[in-house]
């Protein structure tokens, strides 16, 4: 029972350092993000007054002018978060910043989300079996990985877009369906299923070559520590098939670690996918991560990092509860 | 000692020779080439005598551009290495060795920016420092760069050698000399960290490889420094300027090469590293090795017998 005391208390001040973080660094640097987002609305907006609501989101988020204190700018800030108020964008005005990231995450969930998942998956059979063949060539798979890894991952899909998208022609180049065959945005239909399918095969190909040599390495390492353990010795000792020593005593608990990496994977999903949605420009939350950075729209760059940040801790949450009952190991030992 | 020394193999030796390689190219090579903000060329040459990588839409020699732009990454690289180093030795041997309260509140630290993701953590302070009017140039400068990937890097680092100093603090040799009377830092500079010196080399090319990959990052997604040349500035470049979709494959192939060799490089020479470290990773595949060496010279003398 203490292990969960801990861990939720742990989350609980994670959660309140992110959020408190998003309150601080506007505040804290020079400058005025307040002033610049209020001007850069009212330019949007064609040059009309903007309503002292909109005002009011605006300091709450980002900081008043001056007079009101930090204690009070914080608690207002809480308040409106709770509230489910993020602002308002400035480069999309007059969007509300919530509603672009309610948007904008199913993309990003299925197209990284089926990534990872398929990537871990490869990554730890073929670890897994390089791990059981140690000490023959497939050793040699290790520094292969290693260079797979070091490739920066736009990099490589810059690389894959040119050969295999622009000369090939063989998959479409942006985008995450065909916005000339359906002009009025995403619907319910199987001919936009199948659009959005084919954009989604090069951005998911890319994710997977660049992060199934991480499982791999990761489960190999740890399968050749866990074949070294006295149990698989006893195992092979009493005569058990070599399939059975691999799968139910060796891989097993090899995969254990791989397993923590994987909770963390997935809670990353929604971070990970900043540089692929630039490399194809995919409608997702990266995309308009991307998107608040480079327009200065401070609001939609504070909402989604939150939005970011808190699924991260979520997925690391879950993933911890489920790790104590794993392996009990580490309910007693942390 | 010996043992703290990675053991000379073929993955070392290559890691070492390209790590080198690059340095040398990255220290001579712009003495040698033309100006890289020179436009004095004709525009998307493709590679050819004079300008041996062509050069870039604004008439830039690839080659210089380069040749500088390594310099300038590997100068990024290894300042933010080096700063998320000092942080995680901090973090992660304070920690480790102090134990108790210290611990609780370190660990409680490190582990907040350990969940906390960092691309978009990097995005977020970049945004915003970049467009504080107090820093003036310093603000868009490679130092920033590597100072921001630096201060968000080094969770990873400390939880690793945290792990470490606990185990050592509990050594005989430790407990002596606290038993004769010397200080936390003496203990900590003296007994602890020289044993940690495989370790803390393989954290620092950690962090010199993330932060040549952040930067690249960086720069790809436009946050990158205004004011020098890396191998990120680059590639941003090529982007904006269509190099992809226009086929000008000289322009961003030769800077992911780099990155890419560059890595690769480091993360062999940390392998060696990691077996220094870990001696199960390199006993195992040994033992295997001999075993069926031996099993074979015995059906071989069967066969003969």
């Amino acid at each position: 029972m203490a292990f969960y005391l801990r861990r939720t208390a742990f989350y609980a001040v994670t959660v309140w350092a992110a959020v408190s973080l998003n309150f601080l660094l506007p505040r804290l640097l020079p400058g005025d993000p307040a002033a610049i987002m209020i001007g850069k609305l009212r330019r949007a907006s064609g040059g009309r007054p903007l309503s002292p609501e909109v005002i009011a989101s605006i300091n709450a988020v980002l900081g008043p002018p001056k007079g009101t204190s930090l204690w009070e700018q914080y608690l207002i800030y809480w308040g409106r978060l709770l509230h489910g108020d993020l602002g308002i964008s400035s480069t999309r005005y007059p969007a509300r910043v919530v509603d672009l990231i309610a948007a904008a995450l199913p993309w990003t969930v299925v197209l990284v989300g089926t990534a990872t998942v398929l990537s871990f998956v490869l990554g730890i059979v073929a670890g897994a079996w390089v791990g059981w063949r140690r000490g023959t060539w497939l050793d040699h798979l290790v520094p292969v990985t290693t260079v797979l890894q070091s490739i920066p991952y736009f990099w490589l899909a810059l690389v894959l877009v040119a050969v295999l998208a622009v000369q090939l022609g063989m998959f479409p180049i942006v985008g995450g369906y065909d916005v000339f065959d359906f002009p009025a945005g995403p619907e319910a239909s199987w001919a936009f299923l199948v659009s959005a399918f084919t954009h989604a095969i090069l951005p998911a190909v890319t994710i997977v070559i660049s992060s199934v040599g991480g499982w791999l390495l990761g489960m190999r390492n740890m399968m050749v520590a866990t074949m070294s353990e006295d149990y698989v010795v006893t195992a092979q000792a009493k005569g058990l098939r070599p399939s059975r020593v691999r799968s139910r005593y060796a891989a097993r608990n090899a995969a254990i670690p791989s397993l923590a990496g994987f909770g963390i994977a997935l809670g990353f999903v929604v971070a990970g996918s900043i540089v692929t949605e630039q490399v194809f420009s995919y409608p997702g939350v990266g995309r308009l991560m991307i998107q608040a950075v480079s327009g200065l729209d401070y609001s939609l760059m504070q909402g989604v990092f939150l939005v970011i940040t808190l699924t991260v801790l979520a997925a690391n949450f879950v993933m911890d509860l489920l790790y104590g009952l794993i392996d009990p190991r580490v309910r007693t030992h942390a | 000692m010996r043992e703290l020394m990675p053991r000379w193999d073929g993955k070392l030796a290559i890691g070492v020779a390209t790590v080198a390689l690059i340095t040398v190219f990255a220290l001579v090579v712009p003495l040698l080439a033309q100006d890289p903000r020179s436009s004095a060329n004709p525009a998307l040459l493709p590679p050819g005598p004079g300008h041996w990588l062509g050069t870039t839409k604004l008439g830039n020699d690839v080659l210089a551009q380069l040749a500088v732009g390594t310099r300038g990454s590997l100068f990024v690289g290894v300042l933010g290495g080096l700063v998320s180093l000092v942080l995680a030795l901090f973090f992660g041997i304070l920690a480790g060795y102090i134990g108790g309260v210290v611990d609780e509140v370190l660990m409680l630290l490190t582990n907040i920016n350990l969940v906390i993701p960092g691309l978009p953590l990097v995005m977020v302070i970049a945004a915003y420092v970049q467009n504080a009017p107090g820093l003036g140039s310093l603000a868009r400068s490679s130092l920033m760069v590597a100072l921001v990937l630096g201060v968000t890097g080094w969770a990873g680092s400390a939880v690793v050698l945290r792990a470490q100093a606990r185990s050592l603090r509990t050594r005989e040799y430790v407990a002596a000399a606290r038993v004769a009377g010397e200080g936390t830092l003496r203990i900590i500079c003296v007994e602890i960290l020289p044993n940690l010196v495989p370790l803390i080399a393989a954290q620092l090319i950690y962090g010199v490889i993330f932060t040549v990959l952040g930067e690249a990052g960086l720069s790809y997604l436009g946050l990158g420094p205004t004011g020098s040349i890396t191998l990120g500035t680059m590639l941003n470049d090529a982007q904006t300027g269509q190099a992809v979709g226009t086929g000008a494959w000289w322009w961003f192939v030769p800077p992911g090469t780099i990155i890419a060799a560059l890595g690769a490089g480091l993360s062999l020479v940390n392998f060696a590293l990691d077996e220094v470290v870990d001696p199960r990773l390199r006993q195992a595949p040994q033992a295997v090795r001999r075993q069926r060496r031996s099993r074979a010279a015995i059906t071989r003398e069967e066969a003969s017998a």
